[in-house]
């Protein structure tokens, strides 16, 4: 039950803007396998929903091509594809009982009666729904109407079940909690899932792949570990987490990474991209909580000095701003506090990392 | 940019051919619509401007050169700006008072307020003239008083702001309500006297409400035809009736028509600057979750000058229907006030045929605009097709056309071929069907704005097609909106007097001709006796609408029918 999109392109009228139109989704190529989560993940706007709307069939495709089990299914209405969503605005049906609710599925095709009530039974026991089955929907919190909508979508035994932005609706503690439960729910059935959201960490909490989009096009397609330390570039890095950029020149490929000239000094970074050149710029991007923060001293070398310009302490970590002279502040985080101490705003330090921590990137010539 | 229009055009024209029912209703509907609206519309205006086979303004300057009919275009738009402006006065105090001031008897207050919106506009000219006409209880029988001059402006605006102040009630009550209370705590919070806080926070942010229900006080003033027809008299002329009697009365067509044509653009005028100017500036949302707050804006001694007006008001409308029931129950009013059964025993003898004709009009043409309403509101909501504004600003149309115009249009499309209606119940099924659409379109609209459309997408994606989602989902969401449309449009198509009053026949008849017509012969008992039965069988119809709801949708159905 795979999905594949195939040079995916959606463009919307827009008589407000001079072109006439705007594209939403731009050649988008994807592939999720069988039983896999892949999250579409980036900024408002970026046309992750509008991609997740053209598997579902609310949206028809520009041009392109999308497969649903091998098979093409650009002209299938919704109602014959065997997909199911949960929406962000939940909407659940507000005339019909939670029980309802979770059957009418099973009811619409045709099922018996009796099938309908036991398999619903057996759904809303999973879901933890049996003892609010007569219930209206406006008698539910968030969290349970929450269930109720994957309860419903997961009933049909979809090939496909897509997820719009559905936690979005929720306090932050529901929201972690949920997070999980759909993990175990979506991993017990090993349905094939593709899920929409704008938060990071509810993308690398619950998927095998994340693909980060941005202005309709695919930025990168990897697992949660690969978007985060291996960014493929700048936006990647810099959407994902908070990420220090040091533009060096001269590269020269050591192994699975290189060595370049920053300021005057050389450093190394521990993996690269592809699309780096020998000889040519580079860009390292080093996360704050890579970068080492060490008391200034005369004796050491470090690639950077600074003050610390800002220190927030959040009890876990503390935050770091550092004034090192360049055009945005360097951004640090030091764990443990407690045992580890901590600077205090105008103390000097040297500034270090672990070249495994650091990764290259080409240098964009665009946007 | 053309070139762009037509390619939209062109893609909801590809959609509509995909799906041919959908083609098909929004084709029968246009046409509907141009043929039932439109249509009677131009005729009107082609009659006034073509009397006689060739375009010409003759009437128009034969009209300009009357002074009699200049003056009644003149007191219509008098009459207009000051009930419009008493109207939601009295409108607001009444919304201040039961919103904002705490005042006791919030409910019975609200309650009277409403009396008005459902029975007969033109019951309060009917007490009038039974209170201060020249038998009248007030002037004759405690001041004996001959010849009181109540016939004329006095009585007429009296009546008026009675007949349409609800109106504003109702409308400022939801503006007001919809202000957030912890707004005005703020104000008074920064250090704001209590009468600066309502001058600078309560006041503007109501403004666009009260604007907005002016002009519609303006369009339904000018539209008003019962309350004139009783109490205007000849000295002060009004342009409703002046129409009706230049086509009644003196068979000239062409002038009733041009006079209606002087109705009209007023009215439309307001309408237009009312539905596309003024509800767009509202600075409120309604978010349905009222903020608790204690309301703090009004101190003791404004709440009982509040409540006393209120009272006053309150009082005043009692009197009225008082005296509509003990006219119906005296033998001859103002000169043997005996109780006696016989105004009542006339209505279900002799009179009895206009109450079963007009319940058969009511009854069967009210559920057929209901359901057209509906059918309208979902397709300009939810669909894309071309026409949708056209249809949208047609079938809306109705609201701002006052019912002389469209009865006269109504009699000069449909006596000749190719649609021959004239005399039929069918013409006065088809002008109440038209005429109320835009009481369901509205209550339809307001429905399906609440419903997340992710919600009929969950039923489609779920495996329901498009006509298993309207009848299982939509529907079932949207039938208690549309039941509650149905008790206003009932209650319009029972109290209907203006367009109708062209339209009847012998062999059809409507309650309120009736009323009319014993008012006129001076027989007040029969007219009130008319007047109770029809103010009981509206009071019926509501209530039972009402306990089907709550029976049948509980919780969710019964608050959709709040008045």
């Amino acid at each position: 039950m795979s999905v594949r999109l195939e040079k995916v392109s959606k463009v919307f009228q827009d008589p407000s803007r001079p072109e006439g139109s705007v594209t939403a989704v731009d050649r988008v190529d994807l592939e999720v396998r069988e039983g896999e989560f892949v999250t579409l993940l980036g900024p408002s706007g970026c046309g992750k929903t509008t991609t997740l709307r053209i598997i579902s069939g609310f949206e028809a495709p520009t041009r392109g091509d999308v497969f649903i089990s091998g098979e093409r299914v650009n002209d299938q209405p919704p109602n014959k594809r065997d997909t199911s969503m949960v929406f962000q605005s939940y909407a659940i049906f507000p005339h019909m009982s939670v029980e309802q609710n979770v059957g009418f599925g099973l009811e619409l095709k045709g099922r018996p009666k009796a099938e309908v009530r036991e398999e619903t039974a057996r759904i809303m026991a999973v879901m933890g729904l049996t003892s609010m089955a007569k219930r209206r929907p406006d008698q539910l919190s968030g969290g349970q109407q929450q269930r109720v909508a994957l309860a419903r979508a997961i009933i049909n035994k979809p090939s496909v079940l897509l997820f719009d932005e559905p936690l979005s609706n929720l306090d932050a503690k529901l929201r972690d909690q949920m997070r999980l439960e759909i993990r175990r729910i979506q991993q017990s059935f090993g349905i094939t899932s593709i899920y929409v959201t704008h938060d990071q960490i509810e993308a690398m909490t619950v998927s095998d792949r994340i693909v980060v989009m941005e202005r309709g096009r695919v930025m990168q397609i990897g697992t949660p570990f690969e978007v985060y330390s291996r960014p493929a570039n700048r936006f990647v890095a810099d959407f994902i987490g908070r990420v220090n950029f040091f533009p060096c020149t001269e590269a020269s490929f050591s192994g699975e990474g290189l060595t370049a000239k920053y300021r005057d000094v050389r450093i190394r970074a521990g993996s690269r991209n592809g699309d780096v050149r020998e000889g040519g710029p580079a860009v390292i991007a080093v996360r704050p909580e890579s970068l080492r923060l060490e008391p200034d001293s005369a004796s050491a070398a470090p690639f950077l000095r600074g003050r610390i310009d800002k220190a927030v302490y959040l009890g876990a970590v503390v935050e770091y701003e550092i004034d090192a002279g360049l055009d945005r502040p360097v951004m640090a985080v030091s764990h443990d506090p407690v045992v580890a101490g901590f600077f205090r705003v105008g103390d000097p330090v040297s500034l270090s990392f672990p070249p495994a921590a650091a990764h290259a990137l080409a240098p964009e010539t665009a946007p | 940019m053309t070139d762009r229009a037509i390619g939209v055009s062109l893609g909801e024209i590809r959609r509509l051919a995909r799906d041919p029912l959908l083609a098909f209703v929004v084709a029968a509907v246009l046409a509907a619509l141009v043929v039932f609206i439109l249509y009677p519309l131009a005729s009107v205006v082609v009659m006034a401007l073509r009397p006689d086979g060739r375009w010409t303004v003759e009437i128009f300057r034969h009209v300009a050169a009357n002074p009699y009919l200049l003056q009644g275009f003149r007191n219509s738009i008098l009459m207009g700006v000051l009930t419009a402006g008493i109207g939601t006065g009295i409108g607001f105090l009444f919304a201040f008072a039961v919103t904002r001031a705490d005042v006791p008897l919030k409910r019975f207050l609200h309650g009277v307020a409403i009396i008005p919106i459902v029975s007969p506009p033109f019951i309060g000219a009917l007490a009038i003239i039974m209170l201060f006409g020249n038998n009248g209880f007030i002037t004759w029988n405690l001041l004996r008083i001959r010849n009181f001059p109540i016939y004329g402006f006095t009585g007429l605006m009296i009546a008026q702001a009675v007949t349409f102040f609800p109106v504003a009630y109702l409308t400022l009550r939801g503006v007001l309500e919809s202000i957030n209370p912890t707004l005005e705590d703020a104000a008074l919070d920064l250090g704001g006297s209590r009468f600066r806080v309502f001058r600078r926070v309560t006041l503007p942010l109501a403004m666009p409400g009260i604007a907005s229900s002016m002009l519609v006080l303006f369009i339904e003033t000018l539209a008003d035809f019962g309350n004139p027809l009783i109490l205007a008299g000849s000295r002060f002329p009004i342009l409703s009736v002046q129409a009706y009697l230049q086509i009644t009365g003196m068979y000239d067509l062409p002038t009733g028509a041009a006079l209606s044509v002087l109705l009209l653009v007023p009215s439309v005028t307001a309408w237009v600057i009312q539905k596309y100017w003024v509800s767009r500036k509202r600075y409120v949302t309604i978010t349905g979750k009222p903020t608790i707050s204690s309301v703090k804006i009004v101190s003791p001694g404004i709440r009982s000058l509040i409540f006393g007006a209120c009272l006053a008001v309150t009082a005043f409308i009692l009197l009225i229907y008082a005296s509509i029931l003990w006219g119906a129950l005296a033998k001859v009013w103002g000169s043997d006030n005996t109780p006696t059964l016989r105004h009542f025993l006339y209505v279900f003898g002799v009179g009895f045929k206009a109450v079963r004709d007009t319940l058969t009009i009511a009854g069967l043409s009210t559920p057929a605009s209901g359901l057209l309403g509906m059918v309208i509101a979902f397709l300009v909501i939810r669909k894309s097709f071309p026409g949708r504004k056209f249809m949208e600003f047609t079938s809306m149309l109705s609201f701002a056309v006052p019912g002389t115009v469209i009865g006269i249009g109504y009699i000069l499309a449909f006596n000749k071929p190719p649609l021959v209606l004239t005399g039929t119940l069918l013409i006065l099924l088809l002008n109440f069907v038209f005429r109320y659409v835009p009481v369901g379109i509205e209550s339809g609209v307001a429905i399906l704005r609440q419903i997340d459309p992710a919600i009929e997408e969950a039923a489609v994606d779920l495996g329901a097609d498009a006509r298993t989602t309207f009848s299982r989902v939509t529907l079932p969401m949207i039938v208690p909106a549309y039941f509650s449309g149905l008790v206003f449009a009932f209650v319009r198509a029972m109290t209907a007097i203006s367009a109708a009053i062209f339209l009847v026949s012998s062999r059809w008849n409507l309650m309120t001709v009736q009323i009319m017509a014993q008012v006129e012969s001076g027989r007040l008992g029969a007219a009130a006796a008319f007047s109770v039965i029809l103010v009981l069988i509206i009071f019926g119809a509501i209530f039972l609408i009402r306990a089907l709801l709550k029976a049948r949708y509980g919780r969710y159905g019964g608050s959709m029918l709040k008045f």
